[in-house]
């Protein structure tokens, strides 16, 4: 098995102040890798760095093998990095089918982008339900269905989710990371950002623990989740 | 567009091509005004309807469009054909300086507004100093010999300049029609929905950013150089003052922002209303100044409490036709 994503050493500032440091992680294709940390500790700082919206100021970024450290994220995209971002970033005044078209507007998925939408309703049938509906007036749980659909209308083959549960209710939250495991069990690589330290490690073939943008602790998602430290800062236990 | 948008778009066509035979001078100077502002809403209305860029400092480009183009014509007796593309080229180049500023450093929304009224009101104070043009003192054209036609230095009667604006704002709309439902055209109502989102999804928000600007620079440039050679006196304090930018922006606001439709009916809407107003007050024989700016006032008022998509989008729906 070979690495799709690998980071070596990565440095973020935002002005003076540090966010990630010399953060290293790599992540097997058709595997699910999680990075959790509390609030702050520098998730989504890594996923929007890796995505190109953020500039690192040291490390490397490879993807297939390939240096996109520094890459654009319209770039990113089109190599097929995905991302759901962070509370979800629907068009809230467009319907589920402009929303979704949207995202098959890629030069990589745009010739695919008809059949992806068939498949996309196809896998969610509550989007097919309500595909002229203005996608601000669904629920939370739907909405996050509607970003995750449009993430897939863009071919990725690595899909990172940032807070995937966030502001979900807990029956939501179950069925969005169902919804990760089916896609994982299709193939997909997928890395996964969370504060729901719990159900993270669960699903994870592969984990790291990020604390104020350093990676503490690494290991199987099945291992941290009996280590001693993991439960006692992260699960209260 | 439905067979009674074709149909509705069609009459008003017609109509308007055959105007001059019948309309007085009168008619066809208001005629003009509503089509000069239908054009430069347009432009405005390619950055903030469709990409979601404010900018309320649409004067610079009509003030520096004009000022190229006349000062091109009074001092080195350059017409305004050739005046016309360097006008253009001047007002992207602004446009490009602008937008990559702010966009290269992550400025927006507000902040972005505030950096177009600072490019307006620097370069009024520039123009106030600049002696080739006129500095304080003004820059005035031969006015026009209304009987006679010379299309090559676009002089002429009140007809010509007519015909002229009806053109670009025929034009113009044609062009954001086709704007809205090219790649581009997604791509802005992407940016203007939710950047963050749009970026996420491999859209070049910069690039297609900097082409809304690019575009509505350019148009405003034209409307700009017509604005120079039909009123033929201009005067930095007044092409560049910030109240022109208002009132760029007011027709696209009260005939809905992001509309194709929108800012044609509210220039025509403005425009009329206040005319008459105007003209009704001077019938009974008050005088009254700033009027037309209570009037701008209440309208805008009006729409943003009852109508606060403007009246072109419930409109459309009444008489049945498409946005």
């Amino acid at each position: 098995m070979s690495a799709l994503l690998e980071i070596e050493g990565l440095d973020l500032y935002y002005g003076d102040a540090q966010a990630l440091s010399e953060v290293s992680l790599s992540v097997d294709e058709g595997r699910i890798v999680a990075i959790v940390g509390a609030n702050g500790a520098g998730k989504s700082s890594l996923i929007r760095t890796i995505a190109g919206i953020e500039k690192p100021r040291g490390g490397k970024v490879r993807f297939k093998g390939k240096d996109i450290t520094g890459f654009e994220s319209h770039a990113t995209c089109n190599l097929g990095i995905g991302q759901v971002a962070e509370g979800r970033q629907i068009f809230p005044t467009l319907s589920v089918t402009e929303n979704l078209e949207m995202g098959g507007l890629l030069p990589r998925a745009k010739s695919k982008a008809r059949q992806t939408l068939e498949e996309v309703f196809a896998m969610f049938p509550r989007l097919a339900e309500r595909r002229n509906q203005l996608a601000g007036t669904m629920s939370g749980g739907e909405q996050q269905m509607l970003a995750i659909g449009r993430c897939l209308m863009g071919q990725p083959e690595l899909i990172m989710f940032d807070e995937p549960s966030l502001g979900l209710a807990p029956t939501i939250v179950q069925e969005v990371f169902r919804i990760i495991r089916a896609l994982n069990a299709r193939g997909m690589t997928i890395l996964l950002v969370e504060q729901n330290v719990a159900v993270s490690l669960k699903i994870s073939s592969t984990a790291y623990v990020l604390e104020n943008g350093r990676i503490v602790m690494s290991g199987s998602g099945e291992s941290l989740l009996h280590d001693d430290r993991v439960r006692q800062a992260y699960l209260g236990l | 567009m439905n067979p009674r948008a074709r149909l509705l778009l069609g009459a008003l066509l017609a109509v308007l091509l055959l105007l001059p035979a019948f309309a007085s001078n009168y008619v066809i100077s208001v005629a003009t005004l509503i089509l000069y502002f239908a054009f430069t809403g347009q432009a405005w209305n390619v950055m903030m309807g469709f990409a979601g860029q404010l900018s309320l400092g649409h004067s610079l480009y009509v003030g520096v469009g004009a000022y190229v183009a006349a000062a091109m014509f009074v001092n080195l007796g350059i017409g305004p054909w050739l005046g016309l593309w360097v006008a253009i080229l001047v007002c992207m180049a602004l446009g490009a300086a602008i937008g990559f500023l702010a966009f290269r450093f992550g400025i927006s929304g507000v902040y972005f507004a505030l950096l177009t009224i600072a490019f307006a009101e620097f370069t009024r104070v520039g123009f106030d100093h600049l002696q080739w043009t006129g500095g304080s003192g003004g820059l005035f054209l031969k006015v026009a010999q209304r009987e006679q036609m010379d299309l090559l230095n676009f002089r002429g009667p009140p007809a010509m300049y007519y015909y002229a604006i009806l053109a670009l704002a025929a034009g113009a709309l044609a062009l954001c029609a086709w704007l809205l439902r090219s790649r581009a055209g997604y791509y802005w109502q992407a940016i203007r929905e939710n950047e963050e989102a749009a970026q996420a999804l491999g859209i070049n928000t910069f690039r297609y950013k900097m082409f809304a600007v690019l575009i509505s620079s350019a148009m405003t440039a034209v409307s700009g150089v017509f604005f120079a050679f039909y009123y033929n006196n201009l005067f930095p304090e007044q092409i560049f003052h910030i109240s022109r930018s208002i009132e760029i922006i007011l027709g696209p606001i009260i005939g809905g922002i992001g509309t194709l439709f929108g800012p044609v009916l509210g220039a025509f809407v403005l425009t009329v209303l206040a005319d008459g107003i105007t003209e009704l007050l001077a019938l009974f024989g008050v005088e009254v100044p700033g009027v037309k700016q209570v009037f701008y006032g209440v309208v805008l008022l009006g729409v943003v409490m009852f109508l606060p998509n403007g009246i072109w989008p419930s409109l459309a729906k009444k008489i049945g036709v498409g946005k």
